[in-house]
């Protein structure tokens, strides 16, 4: 194993603690810790929610920042990165399932037609179930430039994700607005050098 | 103020009501309208006083809610979760947060279509001898309930001492305004200050409830302290604190929340399993403190004291 190798392995351990760090402390608190307060449902939801919107961000920022940084090795973080939001939002739609909805379906499937604030977070679950699919080796060869594509999917994500923390939020909306800025500067760095490079930048 | 849509409803729109309590009946069982009167000299204000502090440290009547006596939520979780933006948005700002906030000395200004307007002292609001204590079902709007074992007085003893006029047909609630002791108000999260109404029926309503105290003690400040209101009918936000003034009015007053989001939030905000929020169902909620979830009752189960103020009105319309 070469260094640079090496380095690659350790950054991605260290991404791993980072990004395990949340559930690590959730299930901590639940068990162990302050059980999420007196009202553990919605404590967990918006613990787990939260989660799951920052490291998407996180995962949409990869690409910026090892263009700002010029860490090339960065890139090799982002599936990781993805797949972990992905994960945080599938724990936060499996803790809205079970802790909070009992698996009463008559009510998940009216919250899930009719309730803006649900669909669209849904929706924002839905869109990263095909890239956390075609996230291997074999897929993204099998694809090729059409994996890139697919991967923009990941845009649509960030901004159902974005809309339902914004919606969850009853009249105080400095936490969402702080991601929305973080997105739209995420968002607009892409554009930016898409307009300016007419390159894919990937 | 900015002229809101619903102060252009007609009060003729509005299902008829009139203050159905007999005020010459509540003065006599309250017996003594010459304690009243004397109460409101300096000496009587002094006499007053003494006797809420004796009447604090007697015995206190249980007059509603015995029933629910097994049900009390752990005192902390009543005194540590609260939803009072003043203090901040997070439930536990308020307890964490209103710590500078004086209580006392406490004035309530009395205003609008009203024999006996004016500015009072707070002991000259409250009559000793009326204090009882109520356990009620609190239901917030966001889903989760409480049980809370309240102090006070029946908001119609207040009403009906103010002598409102004919053309009182709403009574509207205002919580003080103090950016210096209230860290919440730096933000605009609501347009400040706080404001709740009630329809003049509703305020009569034998359950409408004036809190001064809760588990038997005087309101810590993160519950509304030194005066609030207890609708157990309606959904919490309803129940305003630290009441500032009450003003007496023919037309619907604005209320804060429905300012805030009309859709999500109406005037009535009666608790109704079968009017969903257009974010989340209102046909159960979580039983704090925990996880446990309920089916919701149609007025929090208080119908048979409240339904007939609603009959014949479209409960989903009138949200």
């Amino acid at each position: 194993m070469n260094a640079r190798a090496r380095r690659v392995l350790w950054m991605k351990v260290a991404a791993w603690v980072a990004l395990s760090g949340p559930l690590a402390w959730g299930v901590y608190r639940w068990f162990l810790g302050d059980g999420f307060g007196f009202d553990p449902v919605q404590e967990i939801m918006r613990y787990s929610g939260f989660t799951a919107v920052w490291v998407l961000i996180a995962g949409l920022a990869v690409t910026p920042l090892r263009r700002w940084t010029g860490l090339n090795d960065l890139q090799k973080l982002r599936r990781l990165v993805g797949l972990w939001a992905f994960a945080y939002a599938a724990i936060h739609f499996t803790l809205y399932l079970s802790i909070d909805r009992f698996f009463e379906w008559d009510t998940i499937v009216e919250d899930l037609t009719e309730r803006p604030f649900l669909i669209v977070g849904f929706l924002a679950l839905l869109t990263m179930v095909p890239l956390a699919l075609t996230s291997t080796k074999g897929w993204i060869r099998r694809l090729g430039k059409r994996w890139v594509t697919l991967h923009r999917l990941v845009y649509v994500s960030g901004g159902l994700a974005l809309l339902h923390f914004w919606w969850g939020q009853k009249a105080d909306l400095r936490n969402p607005m702080i991601a929305g800025a973080v997105l739209a500067v995420l968002l607009g760095a892409r554009v930016w050098w898409a307009t300016r490079s007419g390159r894919r930048t990937g | 103020m900015k002229k809101r849509a619903w102060d252009t409803i007609p009060s003729s729109d509005i299902t008829p009501e009139e203050i159905y309590f007999n005020r010459r009946e509540f003065l006599a069982r309250a017996g003594l309208l010459g304690v009243a009167a004397a109460a409101l000299t300096p000496d009587g204000v002094a006499a007053a006083i003494r006797g809420a502090r004796a009447q604090r440290g007697q015995e206190v009547p249980l007059r509603v809610g015995a029933d629910l006596q097994d049900e009390v939520s752990p005192e902390e979780v009543v005194t540590g979760w609260n939803n009072f933006y003043e203090f901040g948005t997070g439930k536990e700002d308020p307890a964490r947060y209103s710590g500078d906030f004086e209580p006392s000395p406490w004035s309530v200004e009395i205003t609008g279509e009203v024999a006996n307007p004016g500015v009072y002292d707070l002991d000259d609001l409250v009559r000793p001898g009326e204090i009882e204590d109520r356990i009620y079902r609190l239901r917030c709007v966001e889903a989760w309930s409480l049980t809370v074992p309240w102090r006070g007085f029946p908001l119609r003893n207040l009403i009906s001492r103010l002598e409102p006029t004919s053309r009182a047909k709403f009574v509207a609630f205002e919580t003080v305004y103090r950016p210096d002791q209230m860290p919440g108000l730096r933000r605009n999260v609501l347009d400040w200050p706080y404001v709740e109404g009630l329809r003049i029926d509703e305020a009569a309503n034998e359950l409408a409830f004036m809190a001064t105290g809760v588990y038997g003690k005087d309101l810590p400040n993160q519950n509304g302290a030194p005066l609030r209101l207890v609708v157990p009918w309606k959904y919490g936000f309803k129940s305003i604190k630290s009441i500032a003034r009450i003003h007496f009015q023919e037309e619907m007053p604005p209320t804060s929340w429905n300012l805030s989001q009309p859709r999500e939030y109406g005037f009535y905000a009666n608790v109704n399993p079968n009017v969903d929020h257009p974010r989340w169902s209102q046909a159960s909620h979580r039983v704090l403190p925990g996880i446990r979830r309920t089916d919701t009752l149609m007025f929090n189960g208080y119908a048979e004291q409240v339904a007939h103020l609603y009959a014949g009105m479209d409960l989903a319309r009138w949200y």
